[in-house]
């Protein structure tokens, strides 16, 4: 019993590091398919990670330990928040310890060590990255809260646990104000991930870029370390979508027969996230950095609106 | 475990004994310099008494003493209950580190200041003792009286710069006109008693007087007048940024960490103990005021370039934050909701501790910070960690528990408040049930908006390359400096990994605040606390989290074994050009100015096209200070001059106005 429950959390575990990459080569060969290009193919993320390991890291010589800390810090808090979300059960020892604030602290806490990380060289391009992901992060964060704050009223408890087996059981009902959540999850997502129309994932364009100015002085396994968090932490984002707003076939109770579903179910929602993910970002040109505020007042609105809706209607 | 009634009461004493002593003492030390190294540290022994006895009185029954002290008639009473036991172990322990603190701080400094200081701090020490275990409002007065003057005096005891003196001016005008109104609120109470043989100034004499809803509304605001400037609340804040960064640093901490406290102890003592049950509105007001306040003090914080500045706003945010889940607790408990009511409670009284040891941990490092490189000004700071490894690491832990992250103690009081917030469906007004989780939504503003400071802040004072030469010289903290922030950074520590441990502490307060227990179970052998089936359990979180770190250590050091190489930095191939390439206070503070405009009054300075000597500048300003005060100032100027220009200065002229006044006030009175 006890037994059984440590293995689900170690295989959520390893399938979220296996898969991290996977979902982001899918991604990207959906936007190369969008883009009428042949792309590189579902395993290219893997072939990068390899490379990455196998090169010898530099690091600057003004770096501390915290510079070399941080890649491993941010790995394994997104490793860790993977391990909290209920992606194909709810029975995990971690996901019953740890509710929705406090994966949203985890992430808090990821973001602040890579903010630290980038000004500990003094770098004009750090620095100035942190102050951005910072604002980003800082402004998507309270986004975030209120969007799990509407489902939490639902199901009376911010436990993810709680919440997918109050929503799952009442099986496929439209709630209103879910979907306004929904809506506002997705461009808290957009916006956390460093996506498209707040940040573009492929270039280290100077003036634009937000993500990539925190780790352009990594390299070797540190650079791959990131790179993979960044991945798990995509992954993790739409593992919670799922659960919040399409949390049919978690299994709730102890039988593995119904796990092999589960995972099936499981890859099809990253599989349509992904897809989805690609359109938006096809479609979407990017904001300058002042309009990125408004996109996301607009979410934290749009889920304060859903919180209502909650109170009004009841729904 | 049996604990004879008299201890607590015995380790007070001896406490307040050692500190008049050690008071006493302090005048000695420029003619016998050798005593100088004894006094602080014998005061943190005092401190530690304190913090015992607050302890022990969590748990025991109230002890009342009625001392022999005090005018005829009119004894002196103290009362040792879980309230006070609370706040008493928040004050012991923090002052235990501002003591080892101030015990290595002194060293550098001259002896007659050192004199002056260990007089004035040991007599503030003993009137802030007195003030949290003072049951009547005669001696609760006269100790708040004595805290406010001695900790004025410390606040001033740079009193050779106008900064310090205006500083302190301020803060002693906001501390009187905070002491009249809860004299007032006194007053009101006292005259509303039963008449009998003896004058009803006791607080369970005064909780019996029973005003009406009118009455105790009165005494309500004016108490709230009272305590919140003391505890800097909007828009009486204004002498926190003023006061912090003239203080020296050990005396910002006090002033942070305890003095700012100890309004939120009299609100709470005042609006659940002495005065009956709370009507809605107080709630509301106090739930407003204390969002407005941590909004603001968020912002304006974001904004500050001093680094003790910046510290004082966070303060004010923090501060704000107590207030309010203070806020949400009156408003169940108007509604009758007793349980609720105290699961808000724990959270304001869980993020007092917090923030009385995160804020005290960062006051302290900046003085440290201060000591080395001599300068507050975060534009001259920078590259610290390498200079001051150890005060590095402990500021960090400083800085990440008041960003409100796990695993440390900023976090849970952040969990328990939302959760407190998201209970707010269970009021029984739909204007309240919609309306409060808007303020679930400005907290995670705030937690957000504080990770953006504490960032800025610790990324500029020590990440990054020093923007100063001498900063090359920086040392590290001394001993007792370092022993100081280590105690308060294991408190940070302890606090975020074990809540089960700190909530029972904190139980025995609400249940004398409330009455009722909150409803916070603890599951997996106190590691997990839980409400309405969420639950957190940090120490679990973080035994997963070392596994998996250590495991991926172990994993990349099979897969990817090479060594790391040390080069110059990459920067896209650009050369690095010295450090004022490097963002500064002002820069990472442009975006809130940016967005927040409305909240902020900032004056901006850009050159014109064709200027030849082209300059950037800009000025923030506090919005109240600009907007309420000097406006105000401005009308009383004018009153002021057209009274004095309306007669002739003669005394005989002036008397008869008094007359008449006295005439006027006179035909008024019922």
């Amino acid at each position: 019993m006890i037994m059984n429950l440590f293995v689900r959390q170690i295989v959520q575990i390893l399938l979220v590091i296996a898969m991290a990459p996977l979902l982001m080569g899918w991604i990207r060969q959906c936007r190369a398919w969008l883009a009428n290009r042949a792309g590189a193919g579902l395993l290219q993320p893997y072939r990068e990670l390899s490379k990455l390991l196998r090169k010898q890291p530099i690091v600057a010589h003004e770096a501390s330990p915290l510079f070399v800390a941080t890649p491993y810090i941010l790995f394994t808090t997104m490793v860790v928040a993977g391990a909290m979300v209920p992606m194909t059960t709810t029975r995990l020892p971690l996901a019953g310890v740890s509710d929705a604030v406090a994966l949203a602290g985890v992430f808090a806490l990821a973001r602040i060590f890579a903010a630290l990380a980038a000004m500990d060289l003094g770098t004009a391009f750090g620095s100035m990255g942190a102050r951005r992901a910072m604002l980003v992060g800082f402004l998507a964060e309270p986004a975030l809260l209120m969007v799990l704050f509407t489902p939490a009223m639902i199901s009376g408890s911010t436990s993810l646990v709680v919440i997918v087996r109050q929503l799952a059981r009442h099986g496929i009902i439209l709630y209103p104000s879910m979907a306004f959540a929904a809506a506002a999850y997705v461009m808290v997502t957009l916006a956390e991930n460093a996506r498209l129309p707040v940040d573009n994932p492929d270039t280290h364009l100077e003036l634009t870029m937000i993500h990539e100015a925190l780790n352009l002085e990594y390299s070797g396994r540190h650079l791959a370390l990131i790179e993979w968090s960044v991945a798990i932490k995509l992954f993790v984002y739409i593992g919670i979508g799922a659960a919040l707003f399409f949390p049919w076939g978690i299994t709730q109770g102890h039988d593995l027969a119904a796990l092999p579903i589960a995972y099936a179910l499981l890859l099809a929602k990253l599989a349509a996230a992904g897809a989805g993910l690609a359109v938006i970002e096809t479609v979407f040109a990017k904001l300058r950095l002042f309009r990125v505020p408004e996109f996301l007042g607009t979410a934290f609105l749009l889920a304060v609106l859903g919180l209502l809706v909650r109170y009004l209607f009841g729904h | 475990m049996h604990v004879p009634t008299g201890l607590p009461w015995g380790l007070i004493l001896s406490a307040l004994i050692l500190w008049s002593l050690l008071a006493w003492a302090s005048l000695f030390i420029p003619k016998a310099p050798r005593i100088a190294p004894l006094i602080f540290p014998l005061g943190a022994l005092g401190a530690l008494c304190v913090a015992a006895a607050g302890l022990l009185a969590l748990h025991g029954p109230p002890v009342t003493m009625v001392s022999p002290l005090g005018l005829p008639g009119l004894p002196f009473h103290g009362r040792l209950d879980a309230l006070s036991g609370l706040f008493l172990a928040l004050f012991g322990l923090t002052t235990v580190a501002i003591s080892l603190d101030l015990t290595g701080y002194r060293a550098r400094e001259h002896y007659p200041v050192a004199a002056r200081i260990g007089v004035q701090y040991h007599i503030l020490l003993m009137s802030l003792t007195l003030v949290f275990v003072a049951a009547d409002a005669y001696s609760f007065l006269i100790a708040w009286e004595a805290m406010a003057l001695s900790s004025y005096l410390l606040v001033v005891t740079d009193h050779r710069t106008s900064a310090a003196r205006r500083a302190g001016f301020l803060y002693l005008l906001i501390e009187h006109v905070g002491a009249l109104a809860i004299l007032a609120a006194f007053a009101i109470l006292i005259a509303q008693a039963p008449a009998g043989p003896q004058l009803a100034y006791t607080f369970a004499a005064l909780h019996t007087a029973n005003p009406g809803p009118a009455v105790a509304g009165l005494v309500f605001v004016l108490a709230f007048l009272g305590f919140g400037a003391k505890a800097g609340l909007v828009p009486l804040h204004v002498w926190l940024p003023q006061a912090h960064p003239v203080a020296p640093s050990p005396i910002s901490a006090l002033l942070s960490s305890v003095l700012l406290k100890v309004g939120i102890y009299g609100l709470l003592r005042v609006a659940f103990v002495v005065l009956p049950t709370p009507a809605p509105w107080w709630g509301l007001t106090v739930l407003t005021v204390g969002l407005v306040t941590a909004l603001l003090g968020a912002l304006s914080s974001a904004v500050q370039s001093d680094m003790k500045r910046l510290l004082a706003y966070s303060s004010v945010e923090n501060i704000g934050l107590i207030t309010a889940a203070i806020g949400l607790a009156l408003l169940f408990s108007a509604y009758g909701l007793k349980a609720l009511a105290a699961l808000a409670l724990i959270a304001a009284l869980y993020h007092c501790l917090n923030h009385a040891f995160f804020k005290g941990l960062l006051f302290l490092g900046t003085g440290s910070v201060l000591h080395a490189t001599g300068e507050r000004n975060l534009g001259r700071l920078g590259g610290l960690i390498h200079r001051m490894p150890q005060t590095a690491l402990l500021m960090l832990i400083g800085t990440l528990a008041i960003a409100g992250v796990p695993p440390l103690n900023g976090f849970v009081s952040e969990w328990l408040t939302l959760q407190a917030f998201l209970k707010a469906a269970a009021l029984p007004r739909p204007y309240l049930a919609m309306g409060i989780p808007l303020g679930a939504a400005l907290t995670a503003l705030v937690a957000g908006l504080a990770g953006y400071v504490m960032v800025k802040f610790y990324g500029i004072v020590f990440l990054g390359r020093p923007r100063e030469t001498r900063l090359t010289h920086a040392v590290e903290a001394g001993p007792f400096e370092r022993a100081g922030l280590g105690l308060l950074a294991l408190l940070c520590i302890v606090l975020g990994l074990w809540p089960a441990g700190i909530i029972a502490l904190l139980r025995p307060a609400a249940r004398l605040l409330i009455g009722t227990d909150a409803p916070v179970t603890v599951s997996y052998a106190g590691a997990r606390v839980g409400v309405a089936h969420a639950g957190y359990a940090p120490a679990v979180l973080w035994l997963a989290f070392g596994v998996i770190a250590l495991a991926t250590v172990l994993v990349l050091r099979k897969r990817s074994p090479r060594p790391a190489r040390r080069a110059a930095v990459w920067n896209c191939g650009h050369p690095v050009v010295g450090a004022r390439m490097q963002d500064t206070a002002e820069g990472f503070g442009q975006p809130i100015r940016r967005i927040f405009t409305a909240f902020l009054a900032a004056r901006h300075r850009q050159p014109a096209p064709d200027d030849l000597a082209p300059r950037y500048g800009s000025v923030v300003e506090d919005r109240f200070w600009t907007d309420l005060y000097r406006p105000a100032a401005r009308g009383f100027e004018t009153i002021f001059a057209w009274t004095a220009a309306l007669g002739p200065r003669r005394i005989a002229v002036s008397l008869f106005c008094v007359l008449m006044t006295l005439i006027v006030l006179l035909a008024l009175a019922p």
